[in-house]
């Protein structure tokens, strides 16, 4: 315990350092899902193979990517680009066929409905199907983050600074209270971006909060409205 | 006025939906196309805002041919009301109803005031507006789904199955609400439905449509029930028994009018001045 609080500024420093490793994964799969997943849904053919191929990159181990990224990439071996690049890679993997089924979950009568509106298939998509989708983009979302949060531990394994240093560097000189504080510290930045996402979420799909009118006050509503 | 001539649609699988229609639908009145289900009625509304595109023959709308238009831009002109109202549940009642206008790009404020009016138009009480869909029952649902085809102020209103899927109280209120409206807004209205009486009591001309879009006989409803074209007309709109068949009985000095079972249906009174409603003008 003496450990934790005489090093609580350097634990701080790692969280910070693995939030900024965290982030960008989270957000550019989340983003880079979205085509890809319009894409799978939209043509049925490309469906199995897109979500097979992309599927089987999360087999890929990780330790291995993070040595040969670099090679491909010609970036430094301890450059943190390769571990975002990385956890994109598995954060696409987990996210595309999220994405799918969640914009082949949009019911039919609604798009037909939107479109009969006289929503172009552009706008229908940004305005009607993809915020439609968005219970369950959210839901696979928050696998992604807390994935990419575990994972960026692995990099320590190279130098890279996150809260995964704690891990190596405890082991190494086997303080149990380091390596402890390192898992810690992982699961509640986890918890914690798990509830940002969820408060964003909320923010941003507020009809999802809308709490549905119980029977008997549905009827009363509508014999309100008959008398008025 | 809308015209289909010799208009057919073949789906990508083979099957023949419509066959060689033709059919003028005057400006202002209601038709409605009734029939069974799979008879190709609401393949043919959706051919009217190109949700279908027909194969053959032509549809014009005043005389322009629909074919050389934009779709997006033609259905914002068209009001559309389908069954389960089909309203976007992410979005307010308000803003589903100025879901058109708002497209059009019509400043979100006086879309919104436009919104409310139509609330009043269509019987909802202004309260609703800032709820979410699923907060409503399945009529107010079907009634937002009216005001919202009515947003734009379009000449012609597409109505599928419209009130299919509400309780039969409901769907009669709506009813009678629909033609209060279309006495007060003058539309172009073709509506869709698989219940005759529902085409009876709104429709100016009736058609009645069997597989393939086949016309089996249009008229008004007096028309049809006078004189119904065939056995298959005659059956559908049930003219050889139930409430439609009736005949009148002399009881202490007054003429009852009983349907087929021998119930009393109602007694013989002077009709109404003015006429019927599908009288000659």
């Amino acid at each position: 315990m003496n450990w934790v609080i005489e090093n609580l500024p350097l634990i701080g420093q790692r969280t910070l350092e693995h939030l900024a490793l965290s982030i960008p994964p989270i957000v550019l799969s989340f983003v880079l899902s979205v085509p890809l997943g319009w894409l799978a849904n939209r043509y049925r053919p490309s469906r199995g193979v897109l979500l097979t191929v992309l599927g089987l990159l999360y087999a890929v181990p990780s330790l291995p990517l993070l040595i040969v990224l670099p090679i491909i990439l010609g970036t430094g071996a301890r450059d943190s680009i390769n571990v975002v690049v990385a956890l994109t890679l598995y954060g696409i993997a987990l996210m595309v066929r999220t994405t799918s089924d969640a914009l082949g979950s949009v019911s039919s009568d609604i798009s037909q409905s939107a479109t009969a509106m006289g929503f172009s298939p552009w706008t229908r998509f940004w305005k009607v199907d993809l915020p439609l989708a968005g219970p369950v983009l959210l839901a696979g979302i928050r696998v992604v983050a807390v994935s990419t949060v575990s994972l960026v531990t692995v990099g320590a394994v190279l130098g890279i600074k996150s809260l995964g240093l704690l891990f190596t560097d405890g082991l190494q000189r086997n303080i149990v209270a380091e390596v402890f504080a390192g898992m810690v510290a992982t699961i509640a930045l986890a918890l914690v971006i798990d509830a940002v996402l969820v408060l964003i979420g909320r923010l941003v799909m507020p009809w999802t909060r809308a709490t549905r009118v119980a029977p008997t006050r549905r009827a009363r509503l509508t014999a309100e409205a008959a008398a008025s | 006025m809308i015209e289909f001539r010799q208009v057919s649609k073949q789906f990508p699988d083979g099957t023949l939906a419509v066959d060689d229609f033709s059919l003028v639908i005057p400006s202002r009145k209601t038709t409605v196309f009734v029939g069974s289900s799979g008879c190709g009625k609401t393949t043919i509304l959706r051919m009217i805002n190109r949700m279908i595109d027909r194969t053959s023959g032509s549809i014009e709308i005043d005389g322009e041919d629909i074919v050389g238009l934009d779709k997006v831009k033609l259905r914002r002109r068209i009001g559309y009301v389908m069954q389960n109202s089909g309203l976007l549940p992410h979005r307010k009642v308000i803003d589903n109803v100025a879901t058109v206008p708002l497209l059009n790009g019509v400043p979100k404020k006086q879309a919104h005031a436009r919104a409310l009016e139509l609330l009043d138009t269509v019987g909802l009480d202004r309260s609703l507006a800032n709820r979410y869909p699923s907060q409503l029952s399945g009529g107010q649902q079907q009634r937002v789904g009216v005001a919202r085809g009515l947003a734009a102020d379009p000449n012609i209103l597409l109505m599928d199955e419209p009130f299919g899927a509400v309780d039969p109280l409901v769907r009669a209120e709506l009813q009678q609400e629909l033609i209060r409206l279309q006495r007060e807004l003058d539309k172009t209205v073709v509506f869709v439905t698989h219940d005759i009486d529902e085409a009876f009591l709104l429709g100016d001309q009736v058609v009645i449509l069997q597989k393939g879009g086949v016309i089996v006989q249009k008229g008004s409803p007096t028309e049809i029930l006078s004189a119904p074209a065939n056995d298959f007309v005659a059956d559908f709109i049930g003219a050889t028994k139930g409430k439609r068949a009736l005949h009148i009985d002399r009881r202490d000095g007054r003429e009852v009018v009983l349907d087929s079972e021998g119930r009393a249906a109602g007694v013989l009174v002077d009709g109404p001045t003015g006429g019927s409603k599908d009288a000659p003008a």
